[in-house]
């Protein structure tokens, strides 16, 4: 009996349809939460640099004065922990893999975010500095 | 006496996806030694612990395997939580057991695959990675990784699985369990696949023991060693039983992984059972001061995080012990004595992870 053990598994092998999919033809399998790529919302950041600050791998960097948050798309290994991180919501995880690709890819972004107007503070306050 | 040559295996060969070199030394077709050489993929990913945050390097081990992730996460989130003295939810701890069993099962199912593939039984090697992928669908609906999960952290875990999902599981273990044993049916009572494997490769329990080896390659051997049984993460609540074998060959090792297929399942079942309900995660507050050596089943044999923190938020010194590095002294006294064309598949039976061994 031993010899035709591995008879059944054939059949069912020659039954059987693929088990694979004709990717990229076909999109991948992907469920609601899925961590394919991060995106990033310009006109929510307030530049507090906690994602870049948290980043195990370094591909996040915020130049505050230029205005410019940056991803290194071939360092970014999608853990999401600036996305959980992130006290403003402006980043978010995108359920599609990005495409190879065979030239380094650095998505670079211009903040748009606006402070919003505050009522002018006490003349005394705005004079308080360690300067 | 036949004249000796040396035939390099290695580092790149059709049956090894990782790159480990064995050169062989042969007398015609036969291994009279075996001379390992490793080391063509280190990454200094143990340095990395003095530039990253005690939390921000759990995606950073998890990045030391690309199969056992789940339990590089795992062991080094123990360690410093014992070095914090910080107390994990139940809830945590059975989902942690839950995805490590997860892990297992997808990680010897793989390496079913690549036996079979190893043995030239191509049709079993399909069989085995159909099945693997039901695994990854349910890590990915879980954690939404396929493979590096990110779910563990420092004190907890990140995500939570619903009851619907939880009882969906449930349910899809049984049509998986059946199928397991159908696929466990043909690498223990086939023939062929027993004629390849009995005898070969075989390293005695005292060996086996005194060259350290680790998990299943241990196992095999007749040496009851399975850090489960310490009752890590809800282990000491569900109870383990190390699955055993006492030939010490390469059938015999295969045997404890596909035994271990089963008793995976086992537990995965009684853990969704058993599921408290509570918080997933606490709050962690502070630096890790102190040391810990954290311990682990993976896949192929116990891992080991030594965890040095010296009150900041960077640790200062971390140290992986991983499997496949004590499994290769056994390794090597297993070669001798086989022939050329069994090499492959001497080599396979121990699971070689080449990217933990160097990390």
């Amino acid at each position: 009996m031993g010899l035709f053990e591995m008879t059944r598994t054939v059949l069912r092998n020659l039954a059987g349809g693929p088990a694979t999919r004709r990717y990229p033809a076909v999109p991948a399998r992907t469920s609601p939460i899925t961590r394919g790529h991060v995106v990033f919302d310009p006109a929510t950041c307030r530049s507090c640099g906690i994602c870049s600050k948290r980043c195990p791998c370094v591909a996040i960097r915020l130049d505050k004065e230029e205005k410019v948050w940056e991803i290194d798309r071939m360092r970014c290994i999608a853990c999401g922990d600036c996305v959980e991180s992130c006290p403003f919501g402006s980043l978010a995880m995108e359920q599609e893999y990005l495409p190879p690709t065979v030239e380094h890819v650095v998505d670079s972004y211009t903040i748009t975010y606006v402070k919003p107007e505050r009522p002018a503070k006490k003349p005394a306050e705005e004079g308080t500095t360690d300067a | 006496m036949p004249e000796r040559i040396v035939v390099p295996f290695g580092p790149q060969h059709p049956v090894l996806p990782e790159p480990i070199h064995i050169d062989l030394v042969l007398e015609d077709e036969l291994v009279v030694d075996a001379v390992p050489s490793i080391g063509y993929i280190h990454r200094g990913l143990e340095q990395l612990v003095q530039k990253r945050e005690y939390p921000e390097y759990v995606y950073v081990a998890e990045r030391i395997c690309g199969i056992c992730s789940f339990m590089h996460a795992l062991c080094y989130c123990q360690g410093i939580e014992h070095i914090m003295g910080t107390e994990v939810p139940d809830r945590s701890r059975y989902l942690r057991t839950i995805w490590s069993e997860y892990s297992r099962l997808h990680s010897h199912l793989l390496w079913l695959g690549l036996f079979a593939d190893g043995m030239g039984f191509e049709n079993l090697f399909m069989r085995s990675w159909q099945l693997r992928e039901r695994v990854l669908d349910v890590s990915e609906d879980t954690t939404g990784g396929r493979i590096i999960q990110s779910t563990c952290k420092v004190g907890g875990v990140r995500r939570d699985i619903g009851q619907e999902m939880l009882d969906k599981m449930h349910r899809d273990l049984d049509i998986f369990e059946e199928e397991c044993r159908d696929l466990g049916n043909v690498f223990l009572n086939d023939e062929t696949v027993k004629y390849r494997l009995k005898g070969l490769g075989v390293i005695s329990k005292e060996e086996a023991y005194a060259l350290g080896s680790a998990g299943p390659t241990l196992r095999g051997s007749g040496v009851a060693s399975d850090q489960r049984e310490t009752g890590y993460a809800a282990y000491g609540e569900l109870g383990y039983k190390a699955v055993v074998e006492t030939a010490g060959d390469c059938y015999a090792r295969c045997a404890v992984r596909v035994r271990e297929l089963y008793s995976s399942i086992d537990i995965i079942r009684r853990a969704i059972e058993g599921m408290p309900e509570g918080p997933i995660d606490v709050k962690v507050r502070g630096t890790p001061d102190g040391e810990y050596f954290s311990r682990v089943e993976q896949p192929r044999g116990e891992v080991v995080h030594y965890l040095l923190g010296n009150g900041t938020k960077h640790l200062a010194r971390a140290r992986i012990r991983t499997p496949t590095l004590a499994n290769v002294p056994a390794l090597v006294k297993m070669l001798p004595g086989a022939q050329l064309a069994d090499v492959p598949i001497v080599v396979l039976s121990i699971d070689p992870c080449i990217s933990c061994t160097e990390r």
